[in-house]
């Protein structure tokens, strides 16, 4: 008898020590190691960066955020990573998501689990369909795909395209987004190229000689962001295309920040659709980038990666205020129709109806400045809607 | 006309591809044959080799040429060591037992490098002079392939001169076919299975270097290729140079093909080819002896 009111008060004493700095679990999936290992690092660093800026507008709440491997895109181990995090560390808070397959496969879960699911970066559009408690702040491969094949059309004059595209679900996905928005604004897409799967760089020559011997007026190519773009432009230049008079466009993964200076003077030329880039002169983008470098050193740069990751945890610390520390999912993705922010990209917002991300894509051009490969904006569209959703296509549409 | 400049610039590029897996294969073929050793970490060594070039132009300031010579070099030097150490015990092994050590030693070489250098790929950066195109009457076609080839045929031509006009080649090839009465002749098959080892290494090191512009350099490099290493060998027939060397141009050139007329097939077609070719010929297109 003696024993059990001992327990009891200290179970009491416990909760009510506890009670103060009431903390937030926010569970993260990334691939910490393997070949995404630097992609998990620029999220994580995004996430801790805007926790580290912003300590006072977290107060008096405290995020702690419970990491988990994901290893890799299969999708079985994301879902392994997700079921643990919200059976064993009771996370309040589900972020993350590189690939597009973790995400897919992980969607069963996340319903089941009933927690708020911040995506992070991966990009396939329908994804937010797959379930109720799925809100992107990256971007969907429409955003780009389909503004691209607009400005590709209009602006670059182009006639004839050729798509040469990664062989999973987001290369899918690019190539019906450009290919719809470009044939509607009168070009005509001649050739559609699978280059093998994502797992591997692959070599490029015969995907690419093939686009050549198509003469087309613009080359759109959709590779995953990391290793493959270095090749893609080295092949392009090594074959001899610009001099053919080929355009090399594409959505931001073919410049993504990260890869930029390397390829080096080779680079210049690219014309890519993005939401994102480090050159963006935009004052609260200065503020990021000097902020980034003198945390994680002047030789690194953020990339749209790493704003997807930033721009993630500052809809979760909203989340957090608005619902006073207390996250029932319901409540929070109400929190978060409609909510808006001035991120590094621009100002963007939480579609109420999609859960998707709106916001700005620019039209970028890389020339050489300063010794280095500058991304010269040339264009600018405001307030972009993922367009999949918005015209209800295929996958895309309502169930 | 134009048709002709599509055949020409699919088998331009088709050749260079298969010059790379010439290179890295043979010295696989040629150890397979003579040890009847099967040593899966052969990739391994490509591997190695290119790390080796690309970190000794990127931090050690050499040239294209001498960090190929000095990735030769370094590699065949380790692997004579690890011949001596680890795969001179297994020699007499099952093949199971063969297998499961050097897939091992793959393993180990691949998490090395991810330690040591990283898990992102490693651009080798080409001397100017071997970048953009060159014309061939026929067509304009990228400088470096057109070099590639010239160096296989001139690699090739030296092996097989080598292998059929050289002492040593003599007693390579005796061995390959009978080794009993090789040794029992006087040969120190020791000494020559070592010498072999660490030369067929050193040219994967050389073809790991050669061919990183194509099939860039990762981690995942000794087992992303280890199929089509074993795919020209089982086609080109163990310890025959010439059948490696038109097996490899073989697989290069269908491979090339295949992915530029019907992308959408994926590696499927080789696989499925090969496949159907060993069901004829399990020995191989070229091979003398069943494996």
């Amino acid at each position: 008898m003696m024993k059990q009111v001992i327990a009891v008060a200290a179970v009491v004493v416990l909760t009510s020590a506890s009670a103060p700095a009431q903390e937030v679990k926010v569970g993260v999936n990334l691939p910490y190691t393997g070949i995404g290992a630097e992609f998990a690092q620029l999220v994580d660093h995004g996430m801790e960066l805007y926790l580290k800026l912003n300590a006072d507008k977290v107060k008096p709440y405290k995020i702690t955020l419970i990491r988990r491997d994901v290893k890799d895109p299969s999708g079985a181990n994301a879902k392994i990573a997700v079921q643990e995090l919200l059976t064993q560390d009771n996370v309040d808070v589900l972020a993350g998501w590189i690939y597009s397959p973790n995400a897919i496969a992980s969607a069963p879960i996340v319903t089941a689990g009933k927690k708020l699911a911040v995506i992070m970066n991966a990009g396939t559009a329908h994804i937010t369909n797959l379930s109720p408690y799925y809100v992107r702040t990256s971007f969907s491969m429409w955003h780009a795909g389909y503004a691209m094949g607009e400005a590709a059309a209009r602006l670059l004059n182009g006639r004839t395209a050729v798509v040469g595209y990664t062989d999973f679900p987001p290369g899918k996905d690019s190539l019906a987004a450009f290919k719809r928005s470009f044939e509607a604004h009168g070009g005509k897409v001649v050739d559609e190229i699978p280059m093998g799967g994502a797992g591997a760089v692959p070599d490029f020559t015969p995907f690419f000689q093939r686009a050549k011997e198509k003469k087309p007026d613009v080359f759109f190519v959709f590779v995953p962001a990391g290793d493959h773009a270095g090749a893609v432009v080295k092949t392009y230049a090594a074959l001899g295309m610009r001099e053919a008079g080929i355009k090399l466009i594409g959505p931001g993964d073919i410049t993504q920040d990260t890869k930029l200076q390397a390829m080096g003077p080779a680079a210049v030329g690219l014309i890519t659709m993005h939401h994102y880039h480090a050159d963006l002169d935009i004052p609260e983008n200065k503020r990021f980038v000097a902020a980034w470098k003198k945390e994680y050193g002047a030789t690194s740069t953020p990339d749209f990666m790493a704003v997807g990751g930033y721009d993630g945890m500052a809809a979760i610390v909203h989340v957090v205020q608005t619902l006073k520390g207390k996250i029932e999912a319901d409540k929070a993705l109400e929190a978060l129709k409609g909510w808006t922010f001035n991120s590094p990209r621009g100002p963007i917002m939480i579609d109420p109806v999609t859960r998707d991300i709106v916001m700005n894509e620019y039209l970028s051009e890389a020339v050489m400045k300063d010794g280095r490969v500058f991304q010269k904006v040339i264009g600018k569209i405001d307030g972009v809607k993922d367009a999949c959703k918005e015209q209800k296509i295929g996958p895309c549409a309502p169930k | 006309m134009i048709f002709g400049v599509d055949v020409a610039s699919m088998l331009l590029g088709g050749v260079a591809a298969g010059m790379v897996l010439f290179i890295v294969s043979v010295g696989l073929s040629v150890t397979m044959g003579l040890m009847g050793f099967v040593n899966l970490a052969h990739g391994g060594f490509a591997m190695l080799g290119g790390y080796a070039i690309v970190l000794a132009m990127k931090h050690g300031g050499l040239g294209f040429a001498p960090a190929l010579a000095f990735g030769f070099l370094a590699v065949a030097a380790v692997s004579a060591l690890l011949e001596r150490v680890l795969y001179a015990r297994l020699y007499g092994a099952d093949e199971l037992d063969q297998v499961l050590f050097t897939i091992g030693l793959v393993f180990v070489m691949t998490a090395s490098v991810t330690l040591l250098v990283g898990p992102e790929n490693q651009p080798l950066v080409l001397p100017s002079i071997l970048q953009g195109q060159i014309d061939l009457g026929i067509t304009r076609y990228r400088t470096y392939s057109v070099v590639l080839i010239a160096t296989g045929i001139a690699i090739a031509a030296g092996l097989w001169v080598a292998f059929e006009r050289t002492r040593m080649g003599a007693q390579i090839r005796a061995a390959v076919d009978n080794r009993r009465m090789a040794e029992s002749l006087g040969i120190n098959i020791r000494r020559l299975f070592t010498i072999t080892f660490a030369f067929g290494s050193g040219l994967a090191a050389l073809g790991g270097g050669l061919g990183a512009e194509f099939l860039g350099l990762d981690p995942q490099y000794a087992l992303k290729y280890l199929v089509y290493f074993l795919i020209v060998v089982a086609v080109g027939g163990l310890g025959r140079v010439t059948g490696v060397f038109c097996a490899a141009l073989l697989i290069g050139v269908l491979d090339f093909a295949l992915k530029k007329y019907v992308p959408q097939g994926g590696t499927l077609f080789i696989y499925a080819l090969t496949i159907l070719l060993l069901l004829w010929r399990p020995q191989g297109l070229f091979g003398g002896k069943a494996i």
